[in-house]
């Protein structure tokens, strides 16, 4: 994150050390498919972690079976380090927020509110203080008569963001709360839910499939791949020194090169030796090799480390976006100079530009621009289309 | 434009309106002529006056009909909400189960009832007991919810079936147990199928004649019968008044149901 001018600033650490939820080698099933494969996770006091991955990974099955929706076919699910495999929702003290908001149609927005302070009977001078409060921090006040059909779906989920909070649980699980909303109102929404839970100091755990929203909100990111966990760590963690080429590629864009580690921070790739300062791997071990675009530099020909072909060049407002063809493999680079397509061009590469990663069953399944083209982006991920 | 579309649709819609004339605004205006009228075609309040003499019928139609709705709702909901709760291939099979009997005629279900039920009947023969039951005001609640239930059951499947699904793990996630669940959130969603169930069985069942004749066994005499007993002994003024009286009774109960529908859903679309 940056201020007003330029400067990075840390993200507030607002959580402690106790551990709320803890999943210890979880594993699920549906019809003989294996959805989860021993899940260890622990989510501590006030964190705001984001369960992230593209569609199938089983994030959502992991927060149903923290909700208490689903139960796990083995592993056990500990809160505030009691086990709670067996206790039905309505016992946990965690709430849920779902995709589709889940109103109840049948009562008005004060109703919806205040639906869980009525079914434990509270007296309605309390009822009436918590949901004022509640609709003042979700920005609703003055909305308490409306019907919720009548609502925006952003005024929508913060409804039941406000009902999911007022009994005050330990722990809100969000399922993709912001999906349904466009672009503008996710951007404001995600600040919003920050504040929010930073104001509130509950434990939250966020599900999507959108890396911006996940490294812009959490405080802890796990990624999640093919029923498993690919990496759990902080936003810059995650996206500084990706664990494999899954992570690579998933959160931003990479270029992923095959290499071999010559010696302590010593990597050949794409033809020549770099430096680098990654080490603790064996000699000639083969690698994974990771460059952001945006940390490439474009020099002449003749001064470049490895040189290239330009094949696409795309304006994308602050930089362009360029296709090069090195040695067969197509590179992606952001720069902010243009070049021209058909052009020879350097590239130059900084020791601290390059990250080494093991080897994966991920290896050689990203990272290569070739059939790169917006529009297939697009078709192929559906799932984000609506971002564009 | 406007006036050739407004043309076109008047065309379209002509010979439904003349079906609407012949056979529902015309029979209307019969019986209400000849409900104010003698048999000589004078006016005449007699007809109306003398239905005082039919109020303990009006009553007895009342409250059997009460009754069998009421069964049907306490018997048809749970059987309603099982139906769309169980797995979408099962419900197929449980609708089929539901319309099976729909498919036979109303008159012979009865009929059959009947034999099954009579004092030398079916049961009595096979148990070998002497049961009286045809005749009985039981018997007729019986056969009204025998007849009626699906007409019930089926509003109140299509109303639980479309209920979001996420509404039950909302339920119980916001604190409701099984029984809240239900009381707070199920019911309250699917009251305009019950509205709906009530009014279609509760309709039927007041203005039966058939099922209390036969499962009645003649022992006393529903508001259907009454009318139908007039028109066939040609007292047609008399019948007819009875019959507006009748649908004048329906409207109003019909209009009370409306009144709670629109309520319900002016909170779901105002």
């Amino acid at each position: 994150m940056k201020d007003f001018n330029g400067n990075i600033v840390k993200p507030k650490v607002t959580y402690n050390d106790t551990k709320v939820i803890d999943l210890k080698h979880i594993h699920k099933q549906y019809d003989g498919e294996p959805v989860l494969k021993d899940i260890n996770l622990y989510i501590r006091d006030k964190e705001f972690v984001t369960l992230l991955g593209p569609s199938g990974c089983g994030k959502t099955t992991t927060l149903r079976i923290i909700g208490g929706f689903e139960t796990p076919d083995e592993g056990q699910v500990f809160f505030e380090g009691k086990e709670i495999n067996d206790l039905p929702p309505n016992k946990r003290h965690i709430n849920t927020v779902f995709q589709k908001y889940a109103l109840f149609p049948h009562l008005n927005v004060y109703e919806n509110i205040a639906f869980p302070l009525r079914l434990k009977k509270k007296p309605e001078n309390e009822i009436r203080e918590k949901v004022t409060e509640m609709l003042k921090m979700v920005a609703l006040s003055g909305f308490e008569n409306k019907g919720v059909s009548t609502l925006s779906g952003g005024q929508q989920q913060r409804v039941a963001i406000a009902r999911a909070l007022i009994s005050h649980p330990r722990v809100l699980l969000l399922d993709e709360p912001l999906g349904a909303l466009d672009l503008k109102l996710r951007k404001d929404m995600q600040v919003e839910l920050k504040k929010i839970q930073q104001s509130v100091g509950i434990t939250f755990i966020y599900v999507t499939h959108d890396q911006e929203e996940a490294l812009s909100m959490s405080d802890t990111v796990v990624v999640m791949a093919e029923g498993e966990i690919q990496q759990i760590g902080t936003p810059t963690d995650i996206y500084n020194e990706p664990k494999n080429a899954f992570v690579a590629d998933f959160i931003g864009e990479s270029n992923i090169i095959d290499g071999v580690m010559l010696s302590d921070y010593s990597v050949r790739f794409a033809g020549h030796t770099f430096t680098c300062l990654d080490k603790g791997f064996d000699k000639n071990e083969q690698v994974d090799v990771v460059v952001r675009p945006e940390d490439v530099d474009v020099v002449e020909p003749e001064r470049g480390m490895l040189t290239g072909q330009v094949s696409a060049v795309t304006f994308k407002g602050v930089h362009y976006e360029i296709i090069v063809d090195i040695k067969g493999f197509k590179w992606m680079i952001q720069s902010t100079d243009y070049v021209a397509p058909e052009q020879f061009i350097g590239l130059y590469i900084e020791p601290d530009a390059i990250h080494i990663m093991k080897k994966s069953k991920y290896s050689g399944m990203f990272g290569d621009y070739s059939s790169f083209s917006d529009e297939l982006e697009q078709l192929s991920d559906v799932e984000s289309a609506e971002e564009f | 434009m406007k006036n050739k579309k407004s043309f076109m649709s008047s065309i379209a819609a002509a010979p439904h309106i003349f079906w609407a004339i012949l056979f529902i605004v015309l029979p209307l205006l019969i019986v209400i002529v000849y409900a104010f009228t003698d048999p000589e075609g004078a006016f005449t309040l007699e007809n109306v006056t003398s239905l005082k003499d039919y109020v303990s019928i009006f009553g007895l139609s009342i409250e059997l009909s009460v009754i069998a709705t009421f069964i049907c709702l306490l018997v048809g909901y749970p059987l309603a909400y099982i139906i769309a709760r169980s797995k979408p291939q099962h419900q197929k099979i449980f609708i089929m189960l539901l319309m099976l009997p729909m498919w036979t005629n109303l008159l012979i279900r009865t009929y059959s009832l009947m034999a099954l039920l009579d004092d030398g009947g079916f049961i009595n023969t096979v148990l070998g007991t002497s049961f009286h039951i045809v005749g009985t005001k039981g018997a007729v609640i019986f056969g009204m919810v025998y007849d009626f239930l699906p007409y019930m059951v089926l509003p109140i499947y299509t109303c639980v079936s479309k209920i979001d699904k996420h509404m039950w793990e909302v339920a119980s996630d916001l604190g409701c147990n099984t029984v809240t669940t239900l009381t707070k959130v199920i019911l309250p969603l699917s009251l305009s199928g019950i509205i709906s169930g009530v009014t279609m069985v509760f309709v039927p069942s007041i203005s039966t004649f058939y099922i209390s004749q036969k499962l009645g066994g003649g022992t006393f005499e529903l508001i259907g019968d009454t009318i139908e007993r007039q028109f066939v002994t040609g007292a047609y003024n008399v019948g007819a008044a009875i019959s507006l009286v009748m649908m004048i009774l329906i409207l109003i109960s019909l209009g009370v149901m409306n009144y709670f529908t629109e309520e319900n859903e002016g909170g779901i679309i105002p």
